[in-house]
């Protein structure tokens, strides 16, 4: 099967959200992800889309499909050059929120994944890289 | 020299007129204007007929200048052609080469009508007014395009959220698709507005249609709810789906309300709570006989 390459998408729209979500959707459908799975990646792609957007003023995403060994997974890298993150594990507790969501899409991100890291220096940017693998 | 190029220029156009209009209709028919069967010929030789002798007028007053006041008639000429186009699905380049198919049949006859480095001169000139023209032609493209996806934006946004009664005092709010912001204020608007309209207690909000529940979403659907019972209105959160369910247990969303996982299970509890019940018709009859 021919895989898709990888691929970098902006993010500086309410419609590039959705957008991501959808590349998201294929991606995972074409690692063979069960439909639970291809849920968890897309919701976690969602959050961490609208985050980019919300408190990174923007930024693109990388979406990969990886390998190890026999397993496949895909792979998002979400990076932006807005002001960062000064306490990630504050941001990573849930309830917590600088904006008006419900605090919960990071650490849900994280929750959704089995691979999750995270860099951000304040002024400079924020880069999250979140992986799931098909279960075997 | 530059004062008299367009008046070189509409000297060459009026020399060669018919052979410069009869080169370019052949150059239109071609570029498979009409084997679609979208434009007819006739429809065709109007246009292009119109554009050429609105181009003499406006090379007369305008000199080679797109944007003066000149052109006014040509580029409203050439707006309604694109309009008209892109209307009947033309693709950008199709449309923009009703234009750019004049280049030839100009650049021949100035060729014709004088020495080589006048022709060039000429030449250049008459690239970089077709070249303006063909741009006008895009950005009239552009913006009736663009006129066709804000209406149907805003037609998806209405089409897309109709409250329907199940019952009396039962409304029910099918979801579907992307619940962004703007969307979901014109969900929740309908929803109350029903609910004023008509005397609802119960409104079951069903999620089948939507294909991601993230944060965002589930934050929406939270301040609906909230909203619909300031107001006196249960809400049922319906269609959550089992991928659904899996995965706002581990983004660790908590709504609060009661939820089904389908419109069916939720209309049941509605009636439930309305005390009322479903009865099979025949068992009713069986115990009312004789």
């Amino acid at each position: 099967m021919v895989e898709t390459p990888a691929e970098t998408l902006p993010i500086s729209s309410g419609e590039d959200v959705v957008r991501v979500r959808q590349a998201v959707r294929l991606r995972c459908v074409e690692a063979g992800f069960s439909l639970v799975d291809q849920t968890k990646m897309v919701t976690a792609a969602s959050e961490l889309a609208r985050n980019t957007l919300d408190h990174g003023g923007g930024g693109s995403v990388l979406v990969e499909t990886i390998h190890l060994g026999n397993r496949r997974g895909v792979r998002l890298t979400f990076q932006d050059s807005g002001p960062g993150i000064p306490d990630i594990a504050r941001a990573l507790q849930d309830g917590f929120t600088t904006g008006s969501g419900l605090g919960l899409g990071l650490g849900g991100a994280k929750r959704l994944t089995n691979d999750f890291s995270i860099e951000s220096t304040p002024g400079q940017g924020t880069r999250i890289m979140i992986a799931r693998w098909k279960l075997t | 020299m530059p004062a008299s190029s367009h008046s070189e220029i509409s000297a060459i156009i009026d020399a060669n007129e018919q052979q410069i209009l009869k080169e370019w209709l052949e150059a239109l028919r071609q570029g498979a204007s009409l084997e679609t069967g979208r434009i007819k010929e006739p429809e065709l030789n109007t246009q292009a007929k119109g554009f050429f002798s609105h181009l003499r007028g406006a090379l007369r007053e305008g000199g080679l200048d797109v944007r003066s006041r000149g052109y006014e008639t040509l580029r409203s000429f050439l707006a309604e052609v694109s309009r008209t186009r892109a209307l009947k699905g033309y693709s950008p380049s199709e449309t923009a080469m009703f234009v750019f198919s004049l280049k030839r049949p100009l650049f021949d006859a100035a060729a014709k009508s004088a020495d080589a480095s006048a022709a060039a001169q000429r030449g250049w000139e008459i690239n970089q007014l077709i070249d303006e023209l063909g741009l006008q032609t895009i950005e009239s493209y552009q913006k009736v395009r663009e006129e066709v996806i804000l209406r149907q934006q805003s037609e998806i946004s209405e089409l897309s959220t109709p409250v329907v009664k199940l019952w009396d005092g039962v409304l029910a709010l099918p979801l579907i698709g992307t619940l962004d912001s703007a969307r979901t204020q014109v969900v929740m608007e309908n929803l109350l507005q029903s609910i004023v309209d008509y005397g609802a207690e119960i409104a079951v909000i069903d999620i089948t249609g939507v294909p991601t529940v993230d944060t965002l979403v589930a934050q929406h659907l939270l301040k609906t709810v909230a909203a619909a019972r300031l107001m006196g209105a249960d809400c049922i959160i319906s269609g959550i789906r089992p991928q659904i369910a899996q995965t706002m247990v581990h983004l660790g969303v908590d709504l609060d309300v009661t939820t089904k996982s389908t419109l069916a299970d939720a209309f049941a509890v509605a009636l439930q709570r309305m005390g009322r019940t479903v009865v099979d018709v025949d068992s009713i009859a069986g115990r009312t006989a004789r």
